[in-house]
Formats: C-alpha cells, sequence, structure tokens
C-alpha cells in the first residue's frame, strides 16, 4: 500500500469513530461507544506503524510525499487542494498522537463509565484526535488552517463537556476566544507567506522561500518576519505561552481525559509542531526565532513560578505543561529541533501519565481537586502512587527516566548556538529545579503525611462519596447529564485505566533510552529527511558542555525534590513561613502574575466599556434616532404632503385635471 | 364652411360641458355634463374626419359613443346605489375618499 494511503486511513479512522458513535449515542449500549471510540483511534495508530515502515522504505531524500484527494479551488495564484504530507516529521507526530490518544480513550473508557454524556465524550474525543491529525498530516496551509480551527473547536467542546457548569463553559469561551486570536495570526501570517511564494503547498513554499526571489537575498525581509511572528501568535495561543496562556489553566474544568488528551499531549503540542514544520522560513527570519525562543524561555519561567504556588492538583500539572511546551518552543526557536520533538513525545508520555494519576486521586477525593484538602494517599492508592511518582521523575529529569534525555538535549544545543542564548541555558535550568519542587510539593502533599478521612475510607475498602459540588466553587450539583456521574473510578478498580496507566509508565521511563547523547540517535535520524535543508540540525556536541548539562540536569532534578521533601514532609508547614516571609513573591506566584487581571483590564474591561458606550450613544442615538428615527420623519412628512391633496372633492379632482391637460397641451403647443 | 367653425362649435360644447361638471353639485347634472364634453370631442372627430376624407375619425366617435354610454350605465348604477343608501346626492357631500 502507498505510504500515503496509510496516511488517508489514520485520518479516516477517528472520523468514521465519531460519525458513528454520534449516530449511535442513543443505541450503543453500555460501554459500547468507549469502545469503538478506543477501536477507531487504535485503528489509526495501526495506520500510522504503516506509513512509518512503509516511509522507511523510501530512500532517505525520497521520504516526503504528498497526495491529494480533490482541488478545493484552483484558480489563478491559488492551488488549494485537499492534500496530505507524509514525511517522518509528521509521521512521527501521527505516532505520538494517535498512540497516547488511543491509551487515554482506554483510560477514560473506566474512567467516566457512569457520566450521562458517555457516548457523547467518545464522539467528541475522536473528532479531537481527527482535528489533530489532520492538522500535522496538512500538505498545504489551507488544510492546516482547517485542521488547526477543529483542534479549536474541539478543546471548545470537552472542555464545556459538563454544558451545566458554569465555570466549565466559561472556561470553553475563554479557551475558545484565545484560540481564535491564534487562527487569526496562523491565518494573516499564511497571507504575509503566501504574497511572496504564491503557493499554499507547503513544500513548495518551502521550496521557493529558500530561493532569493521570494524574500530577497537577505535574512529577515519585513514580510517574511511579519509572517513568521504572526504564525508565532497561532502557536503561542495554542501552546499556551505567555501572554496567550491564560485559557490552559481554565481548560483544567473538562473532565480529567481531556486534561490528559488535549491540553497535555497533543493539541498544546501543535504550536511546537508548527513552528518545527515552518522552521524553512523561520531560519530565513531569525528575528521571529529570537521571539519564539525568548518567550518559550520566560512562559517555562513564569510557569514554573505560578505551579509552585498553586493549590489545585490538575491546575498544577497545566503549568507544568505550559512550562514544559516553554522548552520545547524555545527548543524548536533556537534550531533543537530534534530535542524539541523528542521532548514533545516523552512530555506525551509522563504528561499524560500525570493527568490520568491525577485523575484516580481526584476520583478518590470524589471530585475534590484541592490539595489542602488531600493527604496521605499512599497507601490506599498504591498503583495511582507508583504512577504518580513515574510520572514526577520523569517530568523532574531524573536519570534514566525519560524527560531526563530530552530536556537536557534541548537545553545543551541551546547553550551550542552560544551568545546571549546562554541566558536561556540558564533559565532552562532555574526552570528544571522549579520543576522538580512543584511536581514533588504536589507528590508529597497528595500521599505523603497524616491520611485525610477520604484516604481512611479507602483503605477501609469503600471509597468516599462526596455531596456532588462544583470543585472551584463549591456549588451543589446533580448527577444528571451536563454534570460529572454520580460515581468516580479510581485506577486501583479499574482495568483499562491501570493498562493505559502502565503503558504509559513504561514509556515515561523507557522513551529516553531511543535518544541518547553519543550512543544512539534514533529520533534525529528518523527525522533527518524533514530537516535536510537546515544547518543547525546534526549535533556538534562540545564532550564538556554535554556532560555539565547531564550532571547539572540530574543535580538540580535531585535537589529540587530534596528540598520539596524539606519542606513538605521534613517540615511540612515550613513552606507556609517562607511564603509569609516573601508575601509579595508570593502574592504574585498565587495570582499567576496576575495575567488574567491584566487581560482584564487592557482587553476585556474596555471592550465592555467601548460596547457599552456604542450601545448607549452609537446605536441610540445614531441608529436609532438618526438613520431610523430620519428616514421614517422624512417618509411621514413626505406622506402628509401628498395626503393633504386628497381632499375627497370631485370636482376639485376635475379640476386639476383639467388645468393639468390643458397645462401639457399649452405647452406643447408653445413647442411647436 | 371651413372646419374652424365647426371646432369652434365643439370647443363651446367642450367647455360648457366642463364648466359644467367642475361647478355643478348634483351627480346627475355631472353626467350630463360629462356627455356634453364627450359629444364636444365627438364632433371635432367627426370634422377633421371629413376635412381629411377618410372614416377613422367617425370610427373613433362610435368608439367614444359606445364608452360613454357604457359610463352612464355605471354613473347612473352609482348615483341609484346612493340614493337607495339614503345618502345625500350631492358630489361634495360624498367626500370619504380622502386621504
Amino acid at each position: 500500500m502507498a505510504t500515503t494511503t496509510w496516511g488517508w486511513l489514520v485520518l479516516a479512522f477517528p472520523l468514521l469513530g465519531t460519525l458513528s458513535v454520534a449516530a449511535g449515542y442513543r443505541r450503543l449500549p453500555g460501554r459500547s461507544a468507549g469502545w469503538i471510540g478506543t477501536a477507531s483511534v487504535l485503528l489509526a495508530f495501526i495506520a500510522s506503524i504503516g506509513a512509518l515502515l512503509s516511509l522507511q522504505g523510501h530512500v532517505p531524500a525520497h521520504r516526503e510525499l504528498v497526495s491529494s484527494l480533490w482541488n478545493y479551488a484552483s484558480t489563478v495564484g491559488i492551488d488549494a487542494q485537499m492534500s496530505i504530507l507524509v514525511d517522518p516529521l509528521s509521521v512521527f507526530m501521527i505516532l505520538v498522537v494517535s498512540g497516547v490518544s488511543t491509551l487515554i480513550h482506554l483510560y477514560s473508557i473506566s474512567y467516566l463509565q457512569d457520566d450521562r454524556g458517555y457516548a457523547r465524550f467518545f464522539s467528541y474525543l475522536n473528532f479531537f484526535v481527527f482535528a489533530m491529525l489532520l492538522l500535522v498530516l496538512a500538505g498545504n496551509f489551507l488544510v492546516l488552517i482547517i485542521g488547526w480551527a477543529f483542534v479549536g473547536a474541539a478543546s471548545y467542546l470537552l472542555i464545556s463537556f459538563w454544558y451545566r457548569r458554569t465555570t466549565a463553559t466559561r472556561a470553553g469561551l475563554k479557551a475558545f476566544v484565545i484560540n481564535v486570536v491564534g487562527d487569526v495570526g496562523l491565518v494573516l501570517g499564511t497571507y504575509f507567506i503566501f504574497k511572496h511564494t504564491g503557493t499554499l503547498d507547503l513544500l513548495r513554499t518551502f521550496h521557493s522561500a529558500g530561493a532569493p526571489v521570494a524574500f530577497g537575498a537577505h535574512h529577515n525581509h519585513g514580510d517574511l518576519v511579519a509572517g513568521c511572528v504572526l504564525l508565532l501568535v497561532g502557536a503561542f495561543a495554542k501552546s499556551a505561552q505567555i501572554p496567550l496562556h491564560a485559557w490552559l489553566p481554565d481548560a483544567m474544568e473538562g473532565p480529567t481525559p481531556v486534561s490528559a488528551l488535549i491540553h497535555a499531549a497533543t493539541m498544546v503540542t501543535a504550536g511546537v509542531y508548527l513552528i518545527a514544520r515552518m522552521h524553512v522560513l523561520f531560519e530565513l527570519a531569525p528575528a521571529a526565532q529570537d521571539v519564539g525562543a525568548v518567550v518559550g524561555a520566560a512562559t517555562l519561567l513564569i510557569a514554573g513560578t505560578i505551579g509552585l504556588a498553586q493549590t489545585d492538583v490538575k491546575r498544577i500539572i497545566a503549568y507544568s505543561t505550559m512550562s514544559q511546551i516553554g522548552y520545547m518552543i524555545m527548543g524548536v526557536s533556537v534550531g533543537a529541533y530534534a530535542a524539541g520533538l523528542f521532548h514533545l513525545m516523552t512530555h506525551a508520555f509522563f504528561k499524560a501519565l500525570l493527568f490520568m494519576a491525577a485523575g484516580s486521586l481526584i476520583a478518590a477525593m470524589a471530585g475534590e481537586q484541592s490539595l489542602d484538602r488531600m493527604g496521605g494517599f499512599r497507601r490506599a492508592l498504591p498503583f495511582t502512587y507508583g504512577s504518580f511518582l513515574i510520572g514526577g521523575l520523569a517530568l523532574s529529569g531524573i536519570p534514566p527516566f525519560s524527560g531526563f534525555f530530552s530536556k537536557d538535549e534541548i537545553l545543551l544545543v541551546t547553550g551550542e548556538r552560544g551568545g546571549w542564548h546562554w541566558a536561556l541555558y540558564v533559565i532552562g535550568y532555574m526552570g528544571a529545579a522549579l520543576t522538580a519542587i512543584y511536581t514533588f510539593r504536589l507528590i508529597f502533599r497528595a500521599f505523603h503525611g497524616e491520611p485525610v478521612p477520604a484516604a481512611r475510607e479507602l483503605e477501609a475498602g469503600t471509597p468516599h462519596h462526596g455531596a456532588p459540588s462544583n470543585p472551584m466553587t463549591g456549588e451543589p450539583e446533580d448527577t444528571d447529564v451536563g454534570f460529572p456521574g454520580p460515581t468516580h473510578t479510581i485506577a486501583e478498580r479499574a482495568l483499562t485505566m491501570r493498562v493505559a496507566m502502565g503503558a504509559l509508565s513504561v514509556g515515561a521511563i523507557g522513551a529516553g533510552l531511543i535518544q541518547i547523547p553519543k550512543v544512539d540517535f534514533l529520533v534525529t535520524d528518523f527525522l533527518r529527511p524533514s530537516f535536510a535543508d537546515t544547518s543547525l540540525y546534526e549535533p556538534h556536541t562540545r564532550n564538556g558542555l554535554l556532560v555539565l548539562g547531564l550532571v547539572l540536569g540530574a543535580a538540580l532534578g535531585l535537589a529540587g525534590i530534596a528540598l520539596a521533601y524539606r519542606l513538605w514532609v521534613v517540615r511540612p508547614g515550613s513552606a507556609a513561613a517562607i511564603g509569609a516571609r516573601l508575601r509579595p513573591l508570593w502574592d504574585l506566584f498565587v495570582h499567576k502574575w496576575y495575567f488574567d487581571e491584566l487581560t482584564d483590564a487592557l482587553i476585556v474591561k474596555p471592550a465592555l466599556r467601548a460596547g457599552s458606550f456604542a450601545q448607549s450613544t452609537f446605536e441610540r442615538l445614531f441608529v436609532d434616532e438618526t438613520l431610523i428615527g430620519g428616514t421614517t420623519a422624512l417618509v411621514r412628512a413626505g406622506s402628509a404632503a401628498v395626503r393633504a391633496a386628497q381632499t375627497g372633492f370631485v370636482r376639485y379632482y376635475a379640476a386639476l385635471l383639467l388645468v393639468g391637460v390643458s397645462g401639457v397641451g399649452l405647452y406643447f403647443l408653445l413647442q411647436s | 364652411m371651413t372646419i374652424a367653425w365647426y371646432l369652434a362649435v365643439s370647443a363651446i360644447v367642450f367647455t360648457l360641458g366642463a364648466v359644467g361638471v367642475i361647478t355643478r353639485r348634483n351627480p346627475l347634472v355631472v353626467l350630463l355634463c360629462l356627455e356634453l364634453m364627450l359629444n364636444g370631442a365627438n364632433l371635432a372627430l367627426v370634422a377633421f374626419s371629413r376635412m381629411w376624407g377618410n372614416g377613422d375619425g367617425q370610427i373613433l366617435a362610435v368608439i367614444v359613443m359606445t364608452v360613454a354610454a357604457c359610463e352612464v350605465c355605471i354613473g347612473l348604477g352609482m348615483i341609484v346605489a346612493i340614493y337607495r343608501s339614503r345618502l345625500p346626492i350631492d358630489v361634495d357631500e360624498l367626500r370619504e375618499l380622502q386621504g
């Protein structure tokens, strides 16, 4: 079978899954909707493996294959086709996306088993996977934009999945609005690039951008920089980078598997993929690359400090996602393409694992998410604890877990760039220490210490059941459709959840082994054909820097864990004391660096005020009174004048008629 | 005899009719005056027809007479209907059709 046929199959299975589950949502008995959804994504994963094997059958120079189903429009200057591009980069992405998504579907089968929106959930989830696969397989800008927008819509649907929860629908709106900002950036960026290259096709764009006719022989052509910065706006919105990050923590209102799927493993990596895919353009516009690198570094540090101070379990992990995506964005922006994508893969494993474990923990608390009410779950949830520990160690970059190799490789390449990139290097390692601290703060506070009542109940064999309520506001809820279901499922009691978490644990532990510096370069070698045209790709590592990085990474990770252990296990309460002493800094972290307040003051409030001004002044005075009122007054005055002539006197009409006819007659007489 | 005499008579008859239509208030008289106006026109038509020596004008005059007969039928019918509903037989009083 042709390589691109596998690509089309990868797209077809999730689409079929979402359609069949959606069409049969009333008739599908029990958990069959979940199994159908899982099977369709599993088939997509198998097709991805087929694409991988088939792609490896080509010689490296011919591993960029395009296939087009039909033309959208083929007019002067536009070649819009429904085409996919199957090359090592997109195959790498579809493998990660479909693989991790399969496990998350598997987890959801049990996790949401009592939710009244079960079939709807899987239909959305499959649609999301389809959208993401379409995004990464897109062969031209048009399909890329379609996939990009589909992903935003799917995330809106899934965040607002519990649609009777006001906080959830608000979070969905927020995510959608911020994503649309990104969509606009992407579309405008495409326009700036299209203007010069004259083609929407990705490969042809890269080809003609490299030729001097399109953007001149110099780097940093104005339109190209504008286009790339606008593409970055799209990437920042999708990947939750500052200042377009505010939606990601709020998106934790969705069900936990959604957080694992779209806000850890797949959707937020779209920005990283975009920069890696457009690397030809970005290398011609180093200014845009620098913007990406600086924003990535700022995000990884700021998100890390916020993660330190939050108490909501899922939000801590969400901020750690932001921080890790910051590493990836920084990586692909400084030319560490293989390292950034490698980190994308390992992060997908351990972050999905962490979210799944968090889901199990939240289920044990019957929906409660606050860290302040958790503690001592170590014995009650041994499997969840183990998964959390594996995910946490991988996230903190402790050797030999996967995060260790991938994070250090990004920072290694950053350091090799030299110059001001050393600042990024230092920030990266500061972020690494922060990561270890906040991750293990979460683990120590939730699993160590004195068991809370819910943990004791679970140890006694009766899972905790609280009255259903909104974990953010505490509002009471029922368990009908639109709210979470009546029972909560922990991993210890559901086989599919354990299987999914087990498989991800293997990935989180072992995935790093496929790319060990100086030993093997599986990811680098596999992706090489996609990056054949860049000089930054080949590693030329200085041994000293390499050893320094590895030692520093491991040491900072371990030191962070030790510090967390001291602060939250040995002397609980000392963290609060430190926080009290550094009150302004702590407040800054707790209030998320006041980004929400800033957005509120700079954008939301002025928009509201402009809206109310438009309503009270523009609409009432100009539209209502001048336009509408003026027109009616004119018509009324005109009709009053005409009406006055209609007296009803027949003789008067006759006289007028006579006078008129005589007048016309006289006129013509005089004319002739 | 020149055509001017015929036209003069025609004009006088027409004007008489027009003045009657405008000044009289009894719808019956108004109808009569309308007939006068039409026949003034007919006279002119027949005169012109004689002058040019072809029958078109006379045919038109016959058509005008037919139309006039129809008009009188409707007009008299309306007057009878007005009388039956005990309304004043006066065109100035019948002015409900104002704007």
